[in-house]
């Protein structure tokens, strides 16, 4: 099964980003397919690179990483949901005359024509949050 | 083409969330899917007539339900329950929206190849 994932719900307010996590961490090792994961409203903030929560709490921004480095997902963040919460990417963050950029490993930034192509191709796509 | 149904159960002024739920279903329209939306629980207050959000420094977002015409978007829809419970009558709303018991909720669904 072909599967495309949105992502609503940050990683502090709920448990519905981790409960997103281990759907799709699930689903690659039962050999379905998950091709993306689209990141949009308070989702975005699973991307801060910068976030460093204490070392015994969820690590959910590294957890991304990992899986997106193991399985090849495509993490795509909203860029108007970013831009809204401060998340710049690298030509943003230049533009907007920042010191640096502030998107972790794995993820992209791209717009909200790539959630419709994922709802579009996918056999299921199902929302968290 | 897919068909969307996009689910709107929240009230209109809670922060920006119903501004990126509808640049997620203007997005759509305009990529020519079929789009069709509806209005359950909270979510019957977005099309309440006579709101002010400006006083909170919130953007107009009934007035943008009114631009959806311009994307072929015409299927609204709306739950009688929710609007009861709430002392809503249809003539309180901006647009016409069609009602359906809660009973035929799940059936609607049925026929959309993407719920949102």
């Amino acid at each position: 099964m072909k599967y495309a994932i949105q992502v609503n719900a940050s990683p502090n307010n709920s448990t519905t980003g981790y409960s997103a996590y281990q759907f799709i961490k699930t689903a690659l090792q039962m050999n379905h397919e998950v091709f993306r994961v689209f990141f949009y409203q308070e989702g975005i903030y699973h991307a801060f690179k910068y976030a460093t929560p204490p070392e015994d709490e969820l690590q959910m921004k590294k957890k991304w990483t990992e899986l997106a480095n193991e399985y090849r997902v495509d993490l795509v963040v909203c860029i108007s949901a970013a831009q809204r919460r401060g998340l710049l990417c690298d030509d943003e963050a230049k533009r907007q005359g920042k010191l640096d950029q502030d998107l972790a490993e794995g993820f992209r930034i791209s717009g909200l024509g790539q959630l419709l192509e994922a709802a579009l191709l996918a056999d299921r796509f199902i929302e968290f949050g | 083409m897919k068909k969307f149904l996009f689910i709107l159960r929240n009230p209109p002024h809670q922060g920006i969330q119903l501004q990126e739920k509808l640049d997620v279903i203007l997005t759509t329209a305009a990529f020519d899917q079929k789009v069709a939306l509806l209005f359950l629980d909270d979510g019957v207050f977005q099309l309440k007539k006579n709101q002010q959000p400006e006083k909170q420094g919130l953007k107009d977002t009934a007035s943008i339900f009114n631009a959806l015409e311009i994307y072929d978007v015409h299927d609204l829809f709306t739950e009688v329950e929710s609007l009861q419970q709430r002392g809503l009558k249809p003539s309180d709303l901006t647009l016409p929206a069609k009602e359906f018991y809660r009973k035929d909720i799940n059936d609607l669904m049925q026929q959309y190849d993407v719920v949102m």
